[in-house]
């Protein structure tokens, strides 16, 4: 006679479970406004990245098209996975001296793993990350981008002590057009 | 059932047997994993993992990368445990330095490393229950993972592979918004995880196709050096976070979940259990981070002086020992990660031979491997 | 042509006589099949397209998702659109598989199917084949199915597909048995096979209702056990896409594919419209005892949308268990129909048995 309580018990027991589990997709399927889906390309518009999302390795241009490089390469010693390539030149400054300038600083956007390395360690702040994140080319060698803007010089600021030792990425405040595309 | 060896069984392999490749190309082995599988109808006569199909030599490259850029690397081994494999080589180099990190950066690693649990918890359960064929699950783990991921991105950039731990401390200070989010989500998340239980913990079929399933005794586990979770349900008493504290483990109040029942059932009930504790560890550190700098004095060039080095940390999915022989160069002589995946996957035999193959799914998919980590 | 959407009975006498007044009886015959076979053709299609949307939609709501929403509004053409790809893909053919029955194997599935649909009665008078033994039809022609998944399972040459196949077989003669009691229950109530007769029988009140507890175990029996029978989770082993990759129509593709898929679809569809039909009534109203007011207003309302309703109710509670239950394991399942279902429904069938037999249920 326990046996076949067992039985029955066994068999409310196991109809209760599934009950359970029916409410919960029950209660969603009722509920629509508990849907999270982002309809990715019809929000656009509206889509804010976060101010530290990593999209891509930009060089901070000003209004006046100067940037902060001074071509030191440091961030060329960072990169774990040679992403980075400094081309410099020398040219006269108003000293008479002949100085570093940088020539082309190349960004391999498809060998870049986003460690932020390079930003981290550039010692003038001149680097930082762009919230840009679509990144599908036809192409592969629209991948690989020519970060200094044609034409773009190094600011020339007052003499600053030297900067911090780990400076954190500052967020980018405006809109840097690619100069590679 | 009589435990076999896989070198008896490769040798013994007949040609009348039935033998099936489950993987490197197969939905429930989550990613480039191989079983091959010898069938007796529907039961399986011993299963022989298969690895390496994902081998990118990490151990190799490292020997040619600095300290600061190894990290990098070891997001890409455990990608579910980022946080945790970056703070082990992280731990590994300040032990070298002898350095000791501010109190801020111990707090914050160690509600990262929490969160990077839950995150990984999650998503194994949703793949678990897709595992079993409640394809539901999948959704409502993925649906809460994303609210971890968001407060990942919101404060170092990036929502899967973070770089954010290095040797001396964090890349950069935690984002204003990181507490008011985590709160948020640990609120939420209260709320969220009894419905797992509904849906699939008190369900009458899942506990069928989960219990008495795969069992291992403790002595085994310590045998095939099963830990983690997997280990902690054979009743293995391996939390790294609980015998050799590292960050701020020490400050808090947490249990060890060990289960002794060994089986599938248990290895599942250890880690939903552990969501709660973890959630518990957060709540008590979130409120108290200390003020500070988010990173200890560092050198530009970080030099190990010479010897060996050895730290472990328990990820989400068991113990990873981080070894450096270093000869005082700037990069490591030598680098080996002992993964917990490595260890944990050749048990399948012991655990699958002699069940279904639908157990075999349950079995792998509640040891819950990470495949790049295997193979690394 | 007289047009009653109360009583379709009419309209198909009114074209059976227009069509014998033109032409001789042989050719009348010829051109009424062509007719009923070219309806139940589109039919099938737009019915089968649609569940595989009603299917995405349920289980993305069930998931907090939109599903799918790009082609047309909601997506409504989504699934026609994955028609013409699965129209357009390559047809591979398998190196060594047994070509005629691989070949073959879909066809035999679509078909039996098909066949199952000629029997339900839509509407009052719109049915193609009224049988007097239409339950016993509907068995005999629904288990034809599963010959087609052995010999696909069989002839493909993989062995993914071939344990697809033995556990499909295993599943569906051990289910069918569960499903015929369940059936059997009503044919005592209403006591007679023919599923036009067993509709009538439920003008004052569906068989759900009249037959007590019996009648409600026995629907539950027949909703699970039917469930198991047509492949569907929680009882899909026979696919098992995270054991199997795709059981037996691991090695299909193209339309040879869709056709398996849709056949799928559709045995789910006829599934539920029996169950509809058997237990809730088919396409009568629903009636509560001599409330006239109430029944006159449940009346108003057409056959044909009574018969759909119930059908997409018993549809849906059959896909609300596919995307909350986990699958079982092949030997839970045979427990679960020769311990459980079995044992239950012949006690089930002998208390209705006993229910009829001293009078005690409604009348």
């Amino acid at each position: 006679m326990n046996s076949v309580a067992q039985y029955f018990s066994d068999i409310f027991k196991a109809i209760r479970s599934l009950w359970k589990g029916l409410m919960v997709t029950g209660y969603y399927f009722v509920h629509p406004k508990q849907i999270v889906t982002q309809q990715y390309p019809e929000n656009r518009k509206t889509l804010e990245m976060f101010d530290r999302f990593k999209g891509e390795v930009i060089l901070v241009h000003d209004t006046d098209n100067t940037h902060k490089c001074n071509g030191c390469g440091i961030c060329q010693l960072n990169c774990p996975n040679g992403s980075i390539e400094i081309i410099t030149d020398s040219a006269v400054n108003e000293d008479g001296k002949s100085e570093r300038i940088i020539d082309k600083h190349i960004y391999h956007l498809s060998m870049c793993t986003f460690c932020g390395l390079c930003v981290k360690s550039c010692p003038s702040n001149a680097l930082a990350f762009s919230q840009e994140f679509e990144h599908a080319v036809f192409d592969r060698q629209k991948l690989t981008k020519v970060l200094n803007q044609p034409g773009s010089k190094i600011k020339k600021e007052p003499k600053v002590p030297k900067p911090a030792p780990a400076p954190a990425p500052t967020p980018v405040t405006e809109e840097v057009p690619n100069p590679a595309n | 059932m009589q435990e076999v060896e896989l070198q008896d069984i490769l040798t013994a392999r007949e040609d009348g047997d039935y033998i099936i490749n489950i993987g490197p190309q197969h939905p429930s082995t989550h990613g480039v994993l191989r079983f091959v599988v010898s069938l007796k109808g529907e039961t399986l006569e011993y299963v022989i993992p298969h690895c390496g199909y994902i081998h990118r030599g990490i151990e190799k490259m490292c020997e040619r990368l600095t300290y600061p850029q190894i990290i990098h690397l070891t997001d890409r081994m455990d990608y579910l445990s980022a946080h945790m494999n970056n703070e082990a080589v992280s731990l590994a180099v300040e032990k070298g330095l002898g350095i000791e990190v501010p109190d801020r950066v111990k707090y914050i690693r160690t509600i990262l490393s929490e969160l990077q649990r839950l995150a990984s918890h999650q998503l194994w359960w949703a793949a678990f229950g897709m595992d079993l064929g409640g394809l539901t699950c999948f959704f409502y783990g993925l649906r809460d993972r994303e609210k971890i991921l968001d407060i990942f991105e919101e404060s170092f950039g990036s929502r899967l592979l973070h770089s954010y731990i290095c040797p001396g401390g964090l890349m950069n200070d935690i984002h204003p918004n990181f507490q008011k989010r985590t709160k948020d989500f640990i609120t939420y998340f209260r709320k969220k995880l009894p419905e797992y239980d509904e849906l699939l913990t008190g369900n009458i079929i899942f506990e069928q196709r989960t219990k008495n399933i795969g069992i291992l005794s403790k002595e085994e586990a310590v045998g095939y050096g099963l830990t983690g979770p997997s280990g902690r349900g054979s009743g293995f008493a391996c939390d790294i976070r609980k015998r050799f504290p590292y960050s701020a483990y020490d400050k808090v109040n947490f249990k060890e979940i060990l289960y002794n029942e060994g089986d599938t059932w248990a290895r599942y009930k250890v880690r939903m259990d552990e969501m709660w504790e973890s959630m518990r560890i957060i709540e008590q550190l979130i409120d108290n981070i200390p003020e500070g700098d988010f990173t200890a004095k560092m050198k530009p060039i970080i030099r190990l002086p010479e010897g060996e080095y050895h730290q472990r940390v328990e990820t989400a999915r068991g113990e990873l020992g981080v070894y450096i022989i270093s000869t005082g160069e700037k990069n490591p002589y030598r680098m080996h990660f002992r993964t917990p995946n490595f260890s944990n996957l050749f048990v399948m035999n012991r655990l699958a031979a002699g069940f279904k193959i639908a157990d075999l799914i349950a079995i792998s998919g509640s040891l819950d491997l990470v495949i790049p980590d295997i193979d690394r | 042509m007289p047009f009653n959407i109360y009583d379709f009975s009419t309209t198909t006498k009114a074209v059976d006589e227009f069509l014998k007044a033109n032409m001789s009886p042989t050719w009348a015959f010829i051109t009424e099949l062509t007719i009923v076979g070219l309806v139940f053709l589109i039919f099938y299609a737009i019915v089968g397209l649609y569940l595989v949307y009603a299917e995405r939609k349920v289980c993305a709501f069930m998931q907090n998702r939109v599903g799918p929403n790009r082609v047309g509004k909601w997506g409504l053409f989504q699934t026609i659109a994955d028609l013409i790809k699965l129209l357009m893909k390559e047809l591979i053919t398998i190196k060594k598989a047994d070509k005629l029955l691989y070949n073959v194997a879909p066809f035999i599935v679509i078909i039996a199917s098909f066949m199952a649909i000629a029997a339900i009665p839509f509407a009052k008078g719109l049915h193609a084949v009224d049988f007097n033994i239409g339950v016993f039809y509907m068995m005999a022609v629904s288990s034809i199915g599963v010959v087609g998944i052995l010999i696909a399972g069989w002839s493909s040459n993989s062995k993914y597909s071939l344990i697809g196949a033995m556990r499909s077989g295993a599943q569906v003669v051990s289910y069918e048995l569960s499903v015929g009691l369940a059936l059997v229950s009503v044919v005592i109530f209403s006591g007679s096979m023919q599923l036009s007769t067993i509709v009538e029988s439920q003008a004052n009140g569906w068989w759900i209702f009249k037959g007590h507890l019996p009648a409600i175990v026995a629907f539950f029996m027949f909703l699970i056990a039917s469930t198991a029978e047509i492949n569907r989770g929680p009882f899909d082993l026979a696919e098992a896409e995270s054991e199997l990759t795709a059981g037996f129509h691991t090695e299909y593709s193209g339309i040879k594919f869709a056709f398996f898929f849709l056949s799928e679809f559709m045995n789910m569809f006829i599934v539920a419209s029996l169950a509809a039909t058997v237990f809730l009534g088919g396409w009568m109203p629903l009636h509560i005892g001599n409330l006239e007011a109430f029944n006159r207003i449940m009346d108003f309302i057409p056959p044909i949308f009574w018969y759909f309703g119930k059908t997409i109710f018993v549809i849906y509670l059959i896909m609300w268990f596919k995307w909350t239950f986990p699958r079982l394991r092949i030997d839970q399942l045979l427990n679960l129909e020769w311990k459980y279902l079995l044992p239950i429904n012949l006690v089930n069938t002998l208390l209705i048995a006993f229910l009829v037999l001293m009078g005690w249920y409604f009348k």
